[in-house]
């Protein structure tokens, strides 16, 4: 039987922001984007205003109806970031199995690591918390259990600060009568469908003919069933193993709606110029783009289109991305945030076949070179050192970085 | 309340990096006399995060924090 950990810090961003300004720490604080910029959301929030119903994703005018007195705080992903990286740090002094999964949970598995601590996975679990709390200072829950799923779902039952176990002898007890929405990839629409079928808890997810599931949901129906009765054997990876990366995109919700082809194509040349650096960093080139289109009723489409040859340069993949645009977008609606992602990634070293009869694919490689002379100078002189001269042309809709503002990294539980 | 401070500090071989003295908001320096204990910690009273160090200045326990290079204490 495995012991694994799920280590949740709770409300992570808010605990951050209030542990920077003890002055507001009394009073109900979210962290939310810029209004102006039209990134007006609930990021996250602390204890308090979770109390008076402040919820995740809400708009802030809505957050301010609920909590009149709520005090906002803008983001600051370094300091996230270099929370997050101190926490790994601590998780690791346990095993060298620690899994993120987002920059604020994290699976750790102590199966192999446990006849070296000379303790039982729950005095660990409490040492851990002891410890983010007094060297972070910030408090995580935490669930004890023997697979994934169950370590995910112990640290979500008790929250802050606090330990939940959930050992094998019992699980039943503990899991099966909470609602099947509880469980990890059970999202409104699969719980809506399970719900006609009278699988409300997760035991009567369990206790139900796989097959009949599998009938409803697809694979996912045999995977939920496994999750329910505790066999999910998905291990947690090792230091050593790096996630293999397969898509790198960026997004932006802009600061006015996009009118027209121009005003989309500014922005994509934005957001090109960003996922071809960051395809230069990580020695890849894709053979596909996909786009995200979201318009100001909040109607999102997506589309993508094969690429004839692998790339790491802004203008091909923009080129590439408003072909799919004009194809695909009609203008019922002005656009109010667009992404655009690299996709069908290979290495970067990998071969090309050259053409006898055009030099596309040679343009291809000088355009390289002078875009990786551009990193250059990125680097050693701030981003704003050399920019397109049609960046000028809206400064309002290009004036953003997403390559160095924003990079999260989203995580995937199937790999 | 948080003190940012001015710290003389000394960094052996090894990369460790001990307080020898503190500069008090004054202009008087302050040596410090001994390390008492070293390891991560927050402050919640000033608010950060970073190496505290434990120390003895003028008979006094002081606790000295140094987050990414910025060292201050508490009020």
């Amino acid at each position: 039987m495995r012991s694994v950990l799920h280590v949740d810090m709770n409300n992570f961003y808010a605990s951050v922001e209030c542990l920077y300004r003890p002055e507001i720490r009394n009073y109900p604080v979210a962290v939310a984007g810029d209004p102006l910029n039209r990134h007006g959301i609930i990021l996250a929030k602390n204890m308090l205003a979770k109390k008076l119903g402040v919820t995740t994703g809400e708009a802030i005018w809505e957050a301010k109806l609920k909590a009149p007195g709520l005090v906002l705080v803008p983001p600051d992903y370094k300091k996230y970031l270099r929370f997050s990286r101190m926490a790994r740090e601590i998780y690791y002094e346990y095993s060298d199995q620690v899994e993120a999964f987002g920059l604020d949970e994290n699976w750790i598995d102590l199966t192999n690591s446990l006849p070296y601590l000379h303790n039982d996975p729950v005095s660990i679990a409490n040492t851990i918390r002891r410890r983010v709390k007094e060297e972070l200072g910030v408090t995580v829950s935490v669930g004890v259990s023997f697979n994934k799923i169950f370590a995910k779902l112990g640290s979500d039952l008790k929250k802050p600060d606090a330990i939940t176990v959930i050992p094998y002898e019992h699980f039943r007890d503990i899991v099966w009568p909470l609602p099947v929405s509880d469980l990890l990839y059970v999202g409104r629409s699969t719980a809506r469908k399970l719900e006609q079928i009278a699988v409300n808890t997760i035991g009567d997810l369990a206790c139900m003919d796989v097959e009949i599931l599998k009938r409803r949901l697809g694979k996912w129906g045999e995977i939920l069933w496994l999750f329910a009765n505790g066999m999910d054997t998905s291990p947690v990876r090792k230091i050593s193993e790096s996630e293999q990366i397969k898509s790198i995109g960026n997004g932006t919700t802009c600061p006015r709606d996009l009118q027209t082809e121009q005003d989309v194509r500014l922005v994509f040349t934005v957001l090109a110029e960003s996922v071809a650096a960051r395809l230069r960093d990580c020695c890849m080139k894709c053979q596909g783009v996909q786009i995200f289109l979201r318009d100001n009723s909040l109607f999102t489409v997506s589309r993508q289109k094969k690429m004839e040859f692998p790339c790491c340069t802004s203008a091909p993949i923009l080129e590439t991305a408003m072909e799919l645009f004009r194809q695909h977008y009609r203008w019922h609606k002005p656009l109010r945030s667009v992404s655009l992602s690299a996709i069908y990634l290979v290495t970067a070293h990998k071969h090309m076949q050259l053409s006898l009869f055009d030099d596309t694919a040679e343009q291809l490689l000088i355009q390289e070179q002078i875009e990786k002379t551009v990193d250059m100078l990125r680097y050693r002189f701030g981003h704003d050192a050399i920019k397109r001269a049609s960046a000028l042309l809206d400064q309002k809709l290009t004036g953003f970085n997403p390559k160095e503002d924003h990079t999260i990294h989203p995580y995937s539980y199937f790999r | 309340m948080k003190i940012n401070l001015e710290v003389n500090a000394k960094f052996d071989l090894d990369g460790t990096v001990r307080p020898t003295s503190i500069i008090w908001e004054d202009g008087r320096v302050f040596a410090v006399d001994r390390v008492l204990d070293m390891r991560r910690a927050a402050s919640l009273k000033a608010g950060g995060v970073g190496m505290r160090y434990t120390c003895k200045i003028c008979g006094k326990t002081v606790m000295l924090w140094n987050e990414e290079g910025k060292w201050f204490m508490e009020k």
